[in-house]
């Protein structure tokens, strides 16, 4: 039963409206049969879905974005399980400044970061390196992975831990067994975060990426900037689409708000 | 707190530490130097140290007017998310379970969208090309396109729409902090729903809304492919220009400043209210 | 040689003295109990025999083994948490089998002896039950299973029934008793419990701010506590004001009108007497403690008074036995006799 007034749930279907609308629109143009923007009212086509076959660009760029974010992320989970127990397990002088090392790329402009990179990594020799690309989007995403491994560190009652110890096992056996299975669902949950976060990142990318090495967002973007056509809103569509998938099975294993409000940016 | 070695901490976090140290904060200070070195068009960066590019931002009008418009933009969007984002939130926190969790996928689902769609649906339905437009013009009831494209509206509506969701979440996670027989208390004490809402829930949910207005401000005056997408070349905010300096003039030292500028601004202006409504509300929350 | 042996055990924190120079000897197959208020000391103590805590000094002795060197993992401690601490992505069978398994037990062996303890602790349909699909009285037992699977050195216990309700924390208190009789473990108890300390061990171990106050059977404690703490902390306690008189008879007990004889080498001068409530009963004459009942509450097995005496403000309990009860207002005469009364150091007041 909704506690709200009529007021309340006009004010709410406008909200969803707007928050939904120009994803509407995108996927509504893809199907347009004619050549120019328009809404399809001569009946749907797919023939700018199958146009985007013939800009082998978006094809390599979107392979390229899905490697580099399931590369990204893998890496960034790496680093954030230890650094999120160390922080969640004991109190050590530079506890407080390391957290906000690590959450700092939240605050840090995108822009900032990616001129900070494109600089450092032409210092370095890794510019318009996919390795160099995979680096910077580690350093993104790294907060999105260890807030979400944070809370679940935060959960765990150290008792039972120290019941798996009492029972003689070692501390190998005591992380294998007890504390990974007690903190997979913020280690998936966060490794999905940090794969979304990566997999859209533009700002930051489209300093460091070079044209060998270009993600979807940052094709998307560049095509954006010369032209709007019904074959970008094409493309939109199919990632809008592909997101919607994963929202829902993110929606399905751990809860939305759980996985949101662990994770607000800020 | 477990006794294990005092070592344990540093070598778990160690390796993560190191990372930043070499990727974080090296690049940023290697950037902050960038902005005090020499740069010609046809000699290139020259490390030789200069406050030509610094004196060259505060002589110049242009860079002034740039930086006012990246602050006022996100002072309006920040503004505009507080007033739609807030009662949405109050809202949402009332529906039934099963309204809110589909509602949540709709207000929070675009969150997970790549920016450039979500800009793309609003160059679509506002451009002059665009859907709105053509289809009152059609109906006669405009002669010229609405002006939305490359105007600071344009970019205002987009980036609110980008990021009210933040602050939704900021409002809502107050919000359920709340006991929710406070509400109930007041009615019994003869309140109205009003003065439930203005007395009760509203101080209650202050540090959540100002937490929202932190991120949703920094976020927005940081922007960049909205600005870039809606703005187009001309009207331009600091994260664009940077942009500009660095890939299509090539003037790494001035973009290195307009960008260190930018960093330098955002943090003091987070870390000064994060500061603040620390002080103004350690008493009452925890 | 005592089976386990604290020595001079102490845990201090910064300034903080948790835990100052505790000696104890334990024997085999006993149920120890360390009883006391939050922070005195006790769950420190518990936590430096399991190892999780370092001591500040003196040692743990099991079996004339010095523990300090061995990790906590090696030590074949049995532990049962407040929390039970059980593993959540492990069913019951899993999380008992879990210590045989790091004992590297043969699977058929694990099998059996898993049965046996679900068995014993009365859990046998629910092996493949997830702990959080089992109610607080039925994870407690699983805990239990999994800390007696291991035949633990020693059985650790912390406040084990404190998640439960009234009625189940009884009625689990007197299965914990022949659980541990029958599985013959060597059982140390922390609890702040005092009904639950007295129910189940064979001694009792009272602390107070880090410090042992007393340490003795449980009846011999209820009778003769050490320290106005004791008689304060085990059940309800009435502390008068006495003087001990010595005459050629031998030293005498004067509290008000009632003089008794008192032990020999009871000192002189003002003394505390402590006298449990229900010990109290109404002199025949006069001879006695005189005072007022300023309150009578009915309380079904027996009548609970407030009397405000010459020697203080004090309690009884009467049983509801038909005698008559004197109402509020009425003056009355008290007397006990000198089995029923410890004396405390005088101005050993709570």
């Amino acid at each position: 039963m909704s506690r709200n007034g009529s007021l309340a749930t006009a004010f709410h279907l406008l909200f969803v409206t707007f928050m939904l609308a120009p994803l509407a629109i995108v996927c509504a143009v893809a199907f347009t049969p004619e050549g120019y923007l328009s809404l399809p009212t001569n009946g749907f086509s797919l023939r700018w879905f199958r146009q985007i076959l013939a800009y082998p660009e978006f094809l390599r760029a979107f392979w390229a974005s899905l490697w580099l974010a399931a590369l990204s992320s893998t890496i960034a989970i790496a680093l954030s399980v230890p650094a999120a127990l160390a922080i969640a397990r004991y109190r050590f002088p530079g506890r407080e400044a390391l957290t906000a090392l690590f959450l700092s790329p939240l605050m840090v402009p995108h822009v900032v970061l990616g001129i900070a990179f494109l600089r450092f990594f032409t210092q370095v020799g890794l510019a318009g390196t996919f390795t160099g690309l995979v680096l910077s989007h580690v350093i993104v995403v790294i907060p999105f992975a260890l807030r979400l491994v944070l809370a679940a560190s935060y959960g765990i009652d150290a008792r039972i831990e120290h019941a798996a110890v009492s029972l003689g096992a070692s501390p190998m056996t005591v992380f294998r067994r007890v504390t990974i299975p007690l903190i997979l669902p913020g280690v998936v949950s966060g490794w999905m975060l940090a794969f979304i976060n990566s997999f859209d990142e533009v700002t930051m990318t489209v300093f460091v990426a070079s044209p060998a090495t270009v993600t979807l967002p940052v094709r998307m973007f560049l095509y954006i900037q010369d032209n709007i056509d019904p074959l970008i809103a094409s493309v939109s569509a199919c990632l809008i689409a592909l997101t919607a998938v994963m929202l829902l099975v993110l929606d399905r294993i751990f809860g939305l708000d759980r996985l949101f409000v662990g994770a607000g940016k800020g | 707190m477990s006794e294990r070695p005092k070592a344990a901490p540093y070598l778990l976090a160690g390796p993560t530490a190191l990372v930043f140290l070499g990727l974080v904060l090296i690049p940023l200070a290697m950037t902050v130097l960038l902005s005090f070195y020499d740069w010609g068009q046809y000699k290139g960066i020259v490390p030789e140290w200069t406050l030509k590019n610094w004196r060259e931002m505060v002589a110049d009008d242009y860079f002034a007017s740039v930086f006012l418009r990246t602050f006022r933009i996100a002072i309006l969007v920040t503004l505009a998310c507080v007033a739609i984002g807030v009662p949405e939130a109050y809202i949402l926190n009332r529906l039934s379970p099963g309204w809110r969790s589909v509602s949540l996928l709709a207000i929070l689902g675009p969150l997970l969208v790549s920016v450039v769609a979500r800009t793309l649906g609003w160059a679509l339905l506002f451009g002059s090309t665009g859907v709105v437009n053509q289809g009152l013009m059609k109906l006669g009831l405009i002669a010229a396109p609405l002006p939305f494209m490359f105007t600071e509206t344009g970019v205002i509506v987009t980036l609110t729409h980008v990021l009210a969701p933040f602050m939704v979440l900021a409002v809502w996670a107050a919000l359920q902090r709340l006991d929710p027989q406070v509400e109930n208390a007041a009615g019994s004490l003869g309140a109205s729903a009003f003065t439930t809402w203005r007395r009760v829930i509203l101080p209650q949910i202050v540090p959540g809304v100002l937490s929202g207005s932190v991120i949703v401000f920094a976020l927005a005056a940081s922007a960049f492919a909205s600005p870039a997408i809606i703005g187009g070349r001309r009207l331009k905010v600091a994260a664009t220009l940077a942009y500009d300096e660095f890939l299509n003039t090539l003037n790494w030292p001035l973009g290195a400043a307009v960008a260190t500028l930018l960093l330098v601004a955002l943090v003091a202006i987070i870390v000064g209210s994060n500061r603040l409504i620390e002080r103004r509300y350690a008493q009452v929350f925890e | 040689m005592p089976y386990i042996a604290l020595e001079r055990l102490t845990k201090r924190y910064g300034d903080h003295l948790a835990v100052d120079a505790l000696d104890l000897a334990v024997e085999k197959g006993e149920f120890i109990s360390l009883l006391g208020p939050s922070g005195c000391g006790k769950t420190t103590t518990l936590q430096m025999i399991a190892g999780f805590v370092e001591p500040t000094g003196g040692r743990v002795m099991l079996d004339g083994v010095d523990l300090g060197a061995m990790k906590p993992n090696r030590r074949g401690l049995g532990i049962v948490f407040q929390s039970y601490a059980l593993f959540p992505h492990m069913t019951a069978a899993e999380n008992v089998a879990f210590g045989l398994e790091m004992r590297d037990v043969p699977r058929a062996e694990r099998e059996k002896r898993v049965a046996e303890t679900l068995a014993l602790v009365g859990l046998s349909g629910f092996a493949d039950r997830y702990p959080k699909r089992m109610s607080g009285g039925q994870q407690q037992r699983v805990a239990l299973a999994r800390a007696l699977v291991i035949k633990p050195a020693i059985l650790l216990l912390d406040e084990p029934l404190s998640n439960l309700d009234a009625k189940l924390r009884e009625e689990m208190q007197i299965e914990l008793r022949s659980i541990q009789r029958i599985s013959g473990a060597t059982t140390i108890l922390v609890t702040h419990d005092q009904a639950e300390a007295m129910a189940l061990s064979d001694r009792i171990v009272l602390m107070n701010k880090g410090r042992v106050e007393q340490i003795a059977r449980p009846d011999e404690a209820y009778a003769r506590p050490a320290s106005a703490f004791v008689a304060n902390f085990l059940g309800k306690t009435n502390l008068l004001n006495g003087a001990i008189e010595s005459t050629p008879q031998g030293p005498v007990l004067v509290v008000g009108g009632l003089r008794l004889p008192a032990p020999a080498g009871a000192g002189s001068g003002p003394q505390s007497v402590a006298v449990r409530p229900e010990r109290i009963a109404f002199a025949s004459g006069t001879a006695g403690v005189s005072g007022r009942v300023t309150m009578r509450v009915f309380q079904g097995l027996h009548w609970l008074l407030q009397v405000d005496s010459e020697a203080g403000p004090l309690t009884l309990v009467r049983p509801n036995d038909g005698s008559p009860v004197p109402a509020e207002g009425e003056t009355v005469a008290l007397t006990f006799s000198t089995q029923d009364f410890a004396l405390l150091p005088a101005g050993d007041a709570p």
